[in-house]
């Protein structure tokens, strides 16, 4: 079989649905990881914080979600929370061909889990800053959330970039156990494509290509980031 | 929450719980040793043998392990010269495509932990090895592995967590883990919740026992410390 034929895009070939499981793919894996951000946020807090109850109740989150293995953490949400998504979309207008429930559940578990491995690279972010930072702030007269907007979260960020980085990668890798529940990304695309075509081994090759290209992608992204935010008396902006 | 159910369902699922652990121990071992070939292969001199290494490497890191699984167990019977080949009957097995697939990506991810741990070995101690008039063989053995070692047990430890947690991919090709029983219990059950939070906790108990053990395995290396680890 000619492969370039295989892949054309339209009705002849499988390269459009091929690409567009990789789109489904890219928006689960950002919403979920742009979801996860807040919780990744609140959960850095709690752990850094003073209080001894916040500080369990955070630990108590990233152990249980980096202890348990990610296609567990997408049952309990797909299964457990069957229907709930359904019923928030009929409610709000939203009803019709695309599978709420498989959407709702696959970004919020991405969210859950980033939120967990997140919550460690702010904290450790957060650590990395000089005591001194937040004195000088403090010193000049600067309101707490001030100071943590203006002088700590800037440079939190630039020390936690390589691990927000890699914790991107991890994600979208993860989304691909979303295909479980039967949500059509590049994964389940290609389960699909290459039952209809018998052509298992071509069209997982193609898989492994397209996740390569978007891993690749990612970290020439992130690390061109990385060097702008490197570059020396360069004022990170935080408006 | 039904007590009832949930104590019949932790016994089922303890019956997978070999299984799992069978998984982790098959693919560790193997992966330990292979990983140790690929990162002396990517440090190699030999330009080929360290690009061959780290484009391994890339591909195995760069995606996702439940795609590697599927295209081991789904992908490769398309190959005639493999389905008549005699590789076809380890092939066909699904318990054998997921050790392959968890050997293979454990094997990458270790290479790296054990290239780190090498790289990280002052050039000091291999030079005074060296002027000790020490031969390649016993700088290796007395000074470079005792050092590498003790650099990369702590991170191997947390490799074997994720292995642990990885192993729940095997489900998704019919093998009867803790997942896969969960699995096919919350199907029988109508009770989702309860059966993946039990599973849950099933594996933070598998995941504590195995940090513990780490734990015990890294004081035991610090005890031995000074020259003579």
């Amino acid at each position: 079989v000619n492969l370039i034929e295989l892949f054309t895009l339209g009705p002849g070939g499988w390269g459009d649905e091929m690409l567009r499981g990789a789109v489904m793919t890219l928006v689960v894996a950002v919403s979920g990881f742009i979801a996860g951000l807040p919780f990744g946020m609140a959960c850095a807090w709690a752990k850094l914080s003073r209080s001894r109850l916040l500080r369990f109740a955070g630990g108590v989150y990233t152990t249980i979600v980096r202890g348990v293995p990610e296609l567990l953490v997408i049952y309990l949400l797909f299964f457990g929370g069957s229907g709930v998504f359904l019923k928030i979309a009929q409610a709000i207008g939203l009803s019709g061909s695309i599978n709420v429930d498989a959407i709702g559940a696959g970004v919020l578990s991405i969210a859950v889990i980033a939120g967990a491995y997140l919550a460690e690279a702010f904290r450790g972010g957060m650590l990395a800053i000089p005591r001194g930072q937040s004195e000088a702030a403090l010193a000049f007269g600067m309101p707490r959330r001030l100071a943590f907007r203006r002088v700590l979260l800037p440079q939190m960020v630039r020390l936690a970039l390589p691990s927000i980085g890699n914790i991107w990668l991890l994600t979208l890798k993860d989304t691909a156990l979303i295909s479980v529940t039967g949500l059509v990304e590049l994964l389940r695309t290609t389960d699909l494509v290459a039952g209809s075509t018998r052509m298992p081994f071509t069209f997982y090759m193609s898989a492994i290509l397209l996740y390569l290209g978007l891993t690749s992608f990612s970290t020439l992204a992130f690390r061109s980031v990385e060097d702008r935010l490197a570059r020396p008396s360069q004022p990170v902006s935080a408006q | 929450v039904n007590l009832e159910l949930v104590t019949a369902s932790l016994w089922r699922m303890a019956a997978g719980v070999p299984i799992t652990l069978q998984l982790v121990g098959t693919s560790m071992a193997c992966g330990i040793a292979l990983a140790t070939l690929v990162a002396l292969a990517s440090l190699s001199r030999n330009r080929w043998l360290s690009r061959v290494a780290r484009g391994y490497v890339y591909v195995i890191r760069g995606t996702p392990l439940l795609l590697q699984v599927f295209f081991i167990y789904y992908g490769v019977g398309q190959l005639e010269w493999i389905r008549d080949s005699p590789l076809w009957s380890l092939f066909r097995s699904a318990y054998w495509c997921a050790i392959t697939a968890l050997v293979l990506s454990t094997t990458a991810y270790g290479s790296e932990i054990i290239r780190g741990g090498l790289l990280a070995i002052p050039r000091g101690q291999l030079e005074a090895a060296t002027a000790f008039s020490m031969t390649p063989w016993q700088r290796f053995r007395h000074v470079t592995l005792p050092l590498a070692i003790r650099q990369m047990v702590p991170a191997y430890g947390n490799e074997l967590i994720l292995m642990l947690k990885a192993t729940s991919v095997a489900s998704t090709v019919t093998i009867m883990e803790v997942t896969g029983i969960a699995r096919t219990m919350a199907a029988e059950t109508y009770a989702p919740i309860e059966i993946f939070l039990t599973a849950g906790v099933l594996y933070l108990s598998m995941n504590a026992s195995l940090a513990g053990l780490v734990h015990i395995l890294e004081a035991g290396l610090r005890g031995r410390g000074g020259l003579h680890a």
